[in-house]
């Protein structure tokens, strides 16, 4: 694409495609921006099941501020602390914050492990936080192992402005997708006789897209693994308290306890977008057991603090622990209950989902459904699912998955009424593929007597079936 | 491919290197100017007596091994870098340190596996670690620990050297207490989840008129060019990763605010090259200035993606005029580039001298507008820097498109965004608050220079911000920046007041100090000049 005069004003990086906006992930959305599904004014627009947001708290959290408005600046019985927080911008952040945010995390993790305030360094988000470890750790050039399927965003969040490559390590549903050390070790020889330096090791846990803990043997593993080649280990834990049933979630602060290791290679990212359902507050934390990463991330932190309204606020609410005791069971309640009310619809209709135990999302196997085992098979799906289901999920090859036919379907950002829409939306479309199949077979089978033309090829689409507002009228894989 | 870039960007320091005093070099330049050095004599003593081996090799030979051992002797004191320079800010030292890091980094340990070595974190980790504190933040560090407060510790040292408002902080807190918003008005469910990353639309309107109102109605903002940030740090970072790429620079006049060296520099690794100003012209910019150095980037083999200015000036204090503006423009348009207008302290004028904003121009001459980016924000202008709003206005489609996209980084709060939808859309307060706030800063800014005027401390007439640019050239014991330090050190370690060095802002003329006077109240005045008092009548220039 030869660059205009225009942009040919601008650097690199304003004009590569790192950002990854111009992917399947986000094509969906774009979809859903168009024509977005509401109850009552719109119920036949496409619901939003790509985004992996948590709204089945917010009641909780309301409840707390309106019985709280010293926490709030804006109150009257808060407005007093407003001279001192208004002009606040130290980088360290309040202490009281981050003593919260600790006392936050270490009950996440059951209170297994405590955590130091000291450690505790604020950036823009989980966004923020991946891109901040990456600045700390690596040079531009130098690359980091990520497990697949990984989050699409890593891309951009760890390599976009810092100028550090992702190398996926495949992960494939013949053992569950669960990480060996054989496959990382295979990865990090390619790496090495292709002449590129491999500085750390990235995983997500919880996953995301799978939405499965690692077990306490992996996490062993992983830790020996990173320790002997001496890499640098970032461990995203932003799903740690969504976790809704077993296995139950174990931190790498806890192996590190139990085990041997150089905890200068060891840092956590988290934020509270996932655990507390507050995304919009953009509160994303890096905590390092690397004193380096810690004075260096603190410095980065100018580049995306919390804001000072916001941190007063968290604090409060964070070291309340009637609170967060009662928020962390409650949300583990409920997401248990969506997540069993969801996946139950989809068995209803032999639609399987990889057993997992925490997130906001569910792994859904659509392989049968597939004409062939191909990617270009499953982004076709995956256009009849937008188009023609209305329902915005995320194909598998968006997370880098190797195996065509996994599609991520988040279930938290909606109400029961939604969720039994989609689910009906779902019976629907699967049925109707019965139907076809029933009939091509039945056509196969007459094949031989008469030429049938092929009406029934249900991967293909051919345009007029498509609704001629969707962006994936146009859009190339 | 790592060591392709390594190399490039070494080939690049190696040409500030020439430039500065004390540096570390490396295996490879130790070969390179040796190299040099070996063939010059050699070709004297070919010329000499005796036979080819004893007359040339042998001399050559420990010729050689003796500059060698020159070379290494001299330069084992200087790596790593401990002490760092005095006259380095915390920006160049980072650079400084960059610069030899990676190299020793890349060439001694690519490979991970050395046994029981440390973990190897980033250049940039690195440049913190090693790189100390400069002076600004040891000043702002030491007078954190020890605040001076009237009666509590009076003692304590006095904050001038941070540029933030508390003079009309009262009138926002007494809005806030009257328009007790909370309640109803902002259910969680509206701003606890995702929102657009570079601010809601209700936000961008209301900071267009904010802007306006600022600037006197003299211009309108567009709230569809407005791309809102966590501060206007990130902002600037921004800008700096949308118009260059690694190894480019901007043009910035000097002095400039401390901080630019990170925002611009750190994370991007784009250069700034300082365009100096001079007492002579009361820090003016002139355009031959920037010529000159746009030339002696070119002739390196730099290429300048833009200028960087500050207007109202951080540290001078004062304003571009239109004819200046138009020609920075002309200068830009001549040269390609683009122009940064950093207008954070646009609304806390107190002279009588017109402010004029680079959109200003733009609008009344449809120029080349794709060049021009404002950085705007509400930490000075409205005293709120803990809420961190920042503001990139650009009539760049291209650099607004992808500003949006790195928003995503550095989000302003949803919570503070409401807030502020609240504060900004009541335009009478705004007004009242802009009029009674540029009152204030126009007194204390009298009073404290007056003030210093009878130390004999005279500053250069400014029109902006929160402080003044004070000449202490005749309080240094020596005309150099060791000196202007060692002042520097007395003024905050035995009058216990906090100011910032010229030498932070890469003044090039030592002497100059940057006092802020907006965290102060009208009692305080005489406390402080009292403390200056006892350095200055100790510190008369013997030159």
């Amino acid at each position: 694409m030869a660059l205009s005069k225009n942009q040919q004003l601008l650097s690199k990086i304003a004009t590569n495609d790192r950002h990854g906006e111009n992917s399947p992930y986000f094509d969906g959305w774009k979809a859903y921006d168009k024509n977005p599904y509401h109850p009552i004014d719109n119920c036949e627009g496409v619901i939003q099941m790509g985004l992996a947001e948590n709204q089945l708290c917010f009641d909780l959290i309301q409840k707390w501020i309106r019985r709280n408005p010293k926490a709030s600046i804006c109150t009257a019985e808060g407005v007093h602390e407003f001279k001192n927080i208004a002009i606040f911008q130290d980088y360290n952040g309040f202490k009281e914050f981050r003593q919260a945010v600790a006392n936050f995390m270490g009950k996440a993790r059951g209170g297994r492990v405590t955590y130091d305030p000291n450690r505790i360094v604020m950036s823009g988000g989980a966004t923020g936080a991946n891109e901040t470890v990456m600045f700390c750790l690596a040079n531009p050039g130098d690359a980091f192992l990520v497990p697949s399927p990984c989050y699409p965003a890593f891309d951009r969040d760890c390599g976009w402005r810092t100028g550090v490559q992702l190398i996926p390590v495949n992960c494939d549903s013949s053992n569950n997708f669960l990480i060996t050390k054989a496959a990382l070790e295979a990865a990090y020889e390619r790496a090495q006789q292709d002449h590129i330096n491999v500085k750390g090791l990235i995983i997500a846990n919880p996953s995301n897209p799978l939405g499965t803990v690692l077990d306490r043997d992996t996490l062993r593993s992983l830790v020996s693994f990173i320790n002997e080649k001496k890499i640098h280990l970032v461990s995203d834990e932003i799903y740690a308290a969504s976790v809704f049933s077993t296995p139950s979630f174990v931190s790498v602060s806890e192996i590190i306890e139990e085990m041997e290791c150089d905890r200068d290679l060891i840092h956590i990212v988290y934020s509270l977008s996932k655990d507390m359902g507050l995304p919009g507050f953009r509160v994303g934390i890096v905590y390092s057991y690397n004193d380096a990463v810690v004075n260096c991330g603190r410095k980065m932190s100018s580049f995306g603090l919390v804001s000072s309204q916001t941190q007063h606020l968290l604090a409060s609410m964070l070291s309340d622990d009637e609170f967060v005791d009662n928020f962390l069971k409650e949300n583990s309640k409920r997401l248990a209950k969506r997540h069993s009310m969801f996946t139950k619809g989809l068995e209803k209709v032999g639609i399987a989902c990889l057993k997992s135990s925490a997130g906001l999302f569910v792994w859904m196997d659509l392989r049968r459904l597939l004409k062939e085992q191909t990617l270009e098979s499953e982004m076709n799906l995956w256009r009849v699912i937008i188009n023609e289901v209305k329902l915005n999920v995320s194909p598998g090859s968006s997370f880098h998955c190797s195996e065509p036919g996994w599609f991520r379907v988040c279930f938290a950002n909606m109400d029961d009424d939604t969720v039994e829409v989609a689910l009906e939306r779902i019976r629907v479309f699967v049925e109707k593929q019965q139907v076809k199949s029933k009939r091509k077979f039945q056509n196969n089978l007459n094949l031989k007597l008469s030429c049938t033309p092929r009406r029934y090829d249900e991967s293909v689409m051919s345009p007029h079936m498509m609704s001629p507002r969707s962006p994936l009228v146009r859009a190339r894989t | 491919m790592t060591r392709t870039r390594l190399f490039r960007s070494r080939s690049f320091e190696e040409k500030e290197e020439e430039e500065e005093q004390q540096q570390h070099y490396s295996k490879h330049n130790i070969t390179t100017s040796t190299g040099m050095r070996v063939i010059v004599p050699l070709q004297g003593v070919v010329q000499g007596r005796g036979g080819l081996f004893l007359g040339s090799v042998i001399p050559c030979a420990l010729f050689y091994f003796f500059q060698l051992y020159l070379k290494r002797h001299r330069s084992e004191p200087k790596s790593p870098p401990p002490q760092p320079p005095p006259e380095n800010s915390e920006g160049q030292l980072a650079e400084v340190s960059v610069s030899v890091l990676p190299r020793s980094l890349s060439r001694v340990h690519i490979s991970p596996r050395s046994p029981g070595g440390p973990a190897y974190v980033s250049g940039r980790a690195n440049s913190i670690v090693k790189g100390g504190d400069s002076p600004h933040d040891v000043g702002l560090r030491k007078a954190l620990e020890d605040p001076y407060h009237q009666s509590g510790n009076p003692d304590g040292v006095i904050q001038l050297g941070l540029a933030e408002n508390k003079l009309s902080l009262d009138l926002v807190g007494e809005w806030l207490a009257k328009n007790a918003i909370f309640g109803e008005e902002l259910s969680i469910g509206g701003i606890a989840s995702y929102q657009p990353f570079d601010g809601l639309m209700e936000l961008k309107v209301a900071v267009a008129g904010f802007m306006s109102q600022v600037m006197k109605k003299s211009v309108f903002f567009n709230p569809s060019q407005i791309i809102l940030t966590a501060g206007a740090n990130p902002a600037i970072e921004m800008l700096s990763f949308c118009l260059a790429d690694t190894g480019n620079a901007f043009l910035v006049p000097t002095p400039y605010y401390p901080c630019s060296d990170r925002d611009v520099k750190w994370r991007t690794g784009v250069e700034i090259i300082p365009v100096p100003c001079r007492s002579a012209d009361n820090f003016r910019l002139s355009i031959t200035a920037l010529d000159r150095a746009f030339n002696q980037a070119k002739k390196r083999g730099t290429k300048v993606r833009g200028i960087i200015i500050s207007n109202p000036s951080n540290p001078v204090g004062s304003l571009l005029d239109r004819e200046t503006l138009y020609s920075l423009l002309d200068f830009a348009r001549e040269k390609n580039i683009h122009i940064v207008s950093n207008e954070l302290f646009a609304g806390s004028t107190h002279g009588n001298e017109e402010f004029v904003s680079m959109a200003e121009i733009i609008d009344l001459e449809d120029l080349d507008r794709n060049r021009v980016h404002i950085v705007y924000g509400l930490s000075k202008d409205l005293s709120l820097p803990g809420f961190r709003v920042g503001i990139i206005y650009s009539f760049n489609d291209n650099v607004l498109a992808a500003a949006k996209k790195l928003t995503r980084f550095s989000s302003i709060s949803a919570l503070s965004q409401r807030l502020l939808v609240f504060m900004l859309s009541d335009s009478n307060f705004i007004q009242q608050f802009i009029e009674i706030n540029r009152e204030r800063l126009r007194r204390m800014y009298i009073k404290f220079v007056a003030g210093l005027k009878q130390l004999g401390i005279e500053c250069i007439k400014s029109h902006g911000g929160f402080y003044c640019w004070a000449d202490m050239r005749g309080y240094i014991p020596s005309y150099s920046e060791k000196g202007e330090l060692e002042l520097w050190d007395k003024l905050l370690n035995i009058a216990k007041v906090n100011v910032t060095p010229g030498s932070c802002c890469h003044c090039i003329e030592p002497g100059w100090f940057r006092f802020c006077f907006t965290t102060l109240t009208e009692k305080d005045i005489p406390v402080v000049m009292d403390r200056i008092r006892k350095i200055t009548e100790t510190c008369k220039s013997h030159s």
